[in-house]
């Protein structure tokens, strides 16, 4: 140690040093964006890969009063590579809705492409998706936070490492791409073992706190992809929350492009 | 029946495959109807109330690559006699292989884009005393085999069967002065209401691009009507049901907050050969002021090229339109529409809305109303019908 403080006395020294140590020398020229950006995309790689997916989702809305309803939607996920996920969704509760279907092609930039089944009239309608922003079936998850998340679809920077729940976090700034996002930033904990969300905070428009998006209850499949059992997500500014609860997840399902059409969407069940 | 043994051998083989649970879900709903003005026909009254019951079962095997949906459907009615009916709305047997899809029974499918009328949407029968807006629709006998292929979606149907539209009875409103005789149908084929009809349709998206083409050859899904009299000497109406072509065409581009939509058709039949369309934008306000609240503008408009002869009531017609969905915990939703003639004073208007009450209820109204018709407007006959309609639906 003496001698590392003593050959760091010399700048001459130092420079040599930052030569020998040039993988470290990168790290220490990266800027925050760049630090950032690298943490997402290494989200992103470790998420590579999982082919196909589906899994059942429980949606609990709870308003400032305490009273609960409750959504059962099942998902279905294919990995595009090059593009975004495309995604089916059926609606099994609320009984109303019960047999509603929605198709999802997303992409990394522009506009996702979005499809909705009536079962009542038998009619596909394609929806317009800009609104990203607008809430998804009454929930305190907006589209956009439900979506694929894209990497392409953010600006990142990092902020700080900081400890949350006995875990070793990086915490990121991001900012949506997509002018018709809700949200002007976003506070993203990632921890530094696993990269996995563990918490999001979202800042409107105006930059001030409207919802913590909390993660728990991971788990492993394939001994590769970490997915979260538990989502929970708080409004700030109406004391609503959602909780979302993962269940049934089944990889490898053999799912292709043909699965994620008009018509498969029309018999979704 | 022929086809109706194929049917159940069909089922039969389906039943010797591994058997996954069925289930049962739909609604039973009550709804009452009231009548702005005195009834225009002798027997008419002025509310009536109404039970109607729709169940369906869904059943599926070796992982919905076969599935059995089975979905009746009744009405009973307190005033109309007719609005009184039971139908299968479903009955339908589903094969799904890798790039293709196999249907058989009764079923029912919806081609087209827009929001005003339905020209393209031809396969179906519309159920007229469920909703003068014709979107009800009866059970179709049909055999569809669906090709997705890279070049887009090409559907062949075959209809073995013709139904029936629905009219209203003595009792009921809504209605024209002299009655339907169903039970004198006519049809310009020999073979009745078995002609067998074709259909075909191909559909493909293009990016922002959804683009449908159609055919269809049989018999016609709007009667023309002569004048007869019934068994008891009465005037009446007789359907007479011509056979007829039609290709359509549907289009619909969607970019940002807009819908772009064209449906164009070429009808021809003995008594007339023209062209329609109806063509619109539909812009949608996110968030307004503030608030959950989405609000959509629709503005269509709707050409017939008969003019004053047609058989529907747009010929040169705007529709404008505004829907509003609160986003809520109730999904809360309103549509109100007016379709004003361009040539006349006269107005169709029309306003819906519902909600969800608790977790299996659903509240809807329904207004309908007519203005400034003149005596040789198609909806003339129903210039007393102005109506409100409430439903309370549980749904199970």
């Amino acid at each position: 140690m003496s001698f590392f403080i003593r050959v760091c006395k010399s700048s001459s020294m130092l420079m040599l040093l930052l030569l020998v140590l040039s993988p470290l020398a990168t790290v220490v020229a990266q800027t925050p964006e760049e630090k950032g950006l690298a943490i997402a995309q290494e989200l992103e790689r470790r998420d590579d890969g999982f082919g196909d997916a589906r899994a059942d989702m429980k949606m609990i809305l709870t308003n400032r009063q305490g009273e609960e309803s409750v959504r059962d939607i099942r998902l279905r996920m294919l990995e595009v590579p090059g593009d975004g996920d495309k995604s089916m969704s059926i609606f099994d509760r609320p009984a109303d809705v019960k047999g509603t279907a929605m198709l999802t092609w997303s992409h990394k930039v522009e506009s996702d492409d979005q499809w909705l089944y009536l079962p009542a009239l038998k009619r596909v309608k394609r929806i317009a998706s800009r609104n990203r922003s607008g809430s998804f079936m009454g929930s305190e998850f907006a589209f956009e936070d439900l979506g694929s998340q894209e990497t392409e679809k953010y600006s990142y920077k990092f902020i700080k490492d900081e400890m949350l729940n006995n875990l070793d976090c990086v915490v990121l700034e991001r900012d949506p791409v997509d002018r018709y996002s809700g949200y002007k930033r976003q506070l993203v904990w990632i921890d530094k073992a696993e990269y996995r969300l563990q918490k999001i905070e979202f800042y409107d428009r105006k930059d001030s706190l409207l919802k913590t998006l909390t993660y728990s209850g991971y788990h492993q499949f394939l001994n590769k992809y970490w997915r979260a059992e538990e989502m929970n997500m708080i409004n700030h500014l109406t004391g609503k929350s959602t909780k979302l609860l993962w269940s049934s997840y089944h990889f490898g399902n053999g799912f292709n492009e043909a699965d994620f059409t008009h018509n498969s969407l029309k018999r979704a069940r | 029946m022929r086809f109706y043994g194929v049917l159940l051998a069909l089922f039969l083989i389906a039943g010797s495959v591994t058997i996954e649970a069925g289930e049962w879900s739909g609604y039973v709903g009550l709804e009452a109807r009231y009548f702005v003005d005195d009834p225009l026909y002798a027997g008419q009254e002025q509310h009536s109330q109404s039970l109607s019951f729709s169940p369906e079962f869904y059943q599926q095997w070796q992982d919905g690559r076969f599935s059995l949906t089975f979905s009746p459907y009744v009405r009973q009615d307190s005033s109309d006699d007719e609005r009184s009916h039971a139908d299968v709305r479903e009955l339908l047997w589903l094969m799904v292989g890798d790039d293709w899809e196999l249907r058989a029974g009764l079923g029912r499918m919806f081609w087209g884009v827009t929001e005003s009328q339905h020209l393209v949407d031809i396969v179906n029968q519309s159920d007229l005393v469920e909703d003068i807006d014709g979107e009800q629709k009866l059970g179709q006998p049909l055999i569809n085999l669906s090709l997705i292929r890279d070049w887009g979606t090409l559907d062949l149907l075959l209809l073995p069967g013709f139904r029936e539209r629905t009219f209203p009875g003595k009792e009921g409103r809504l209605r024209l002065p002299l009655l339907v005789d169903t039970d004198q149908a006519m049809y310009e084929s020999n073979a009745g209401d078995q002609h067998v009809d074709v259909a075909l349709r191909w559909f493909q998206s293009f990016a922002e691009w959804d683009v449908g083409l159609s055919g269809f050859s049989g018999t016609a899904r709007a009667p023309l009507f002569t004048n007869g009299f019934n068994t008891s000497g009465q005037p009446v109406l007789i359907p007479y049901y011509e056979q007829m072509t039609q290709w359509g065409l549907d289009i619909q581009l969607t970019r940002e907050g807009w819908l772009w939509k064209l449906e164009a058709i070429q009808h021809d039949s003995q008594s007339a050969n023209y062209q329609a369309a109806t063509e619109g934008v539909e812009y949608t306000f996110y968030a307004i002021m503030g608030s959950e609240i989405d609000m959509g503008v629709i503005v269509e408009y709707l050409y017939d090229s008969r003019n004053g002869k047609a058989t529907t009531p747009f010929e040169n017609d705007l529709m404008t339109g505004f829907r509003f969905a609160w986003n809520n915990v109730q999904s809360t939703e309103l549509l109100a529409g007016v379709i004003s003639d361009m040539d006349t004073s006269a107005k169709a208007l029309s306003f819906e809305a519902s909600t969800r009450v608790g977790s299996s209820w659903k509240l809807s109204g329904r207004l309908r109303g007519f203005s400034g018709l003149g005596a040789d407007d198609l909806y003339y006959p129903l210039r007393h019908d102005d109506y409100l309609q409430v439903e309370l639906a549980r749904y199970f």
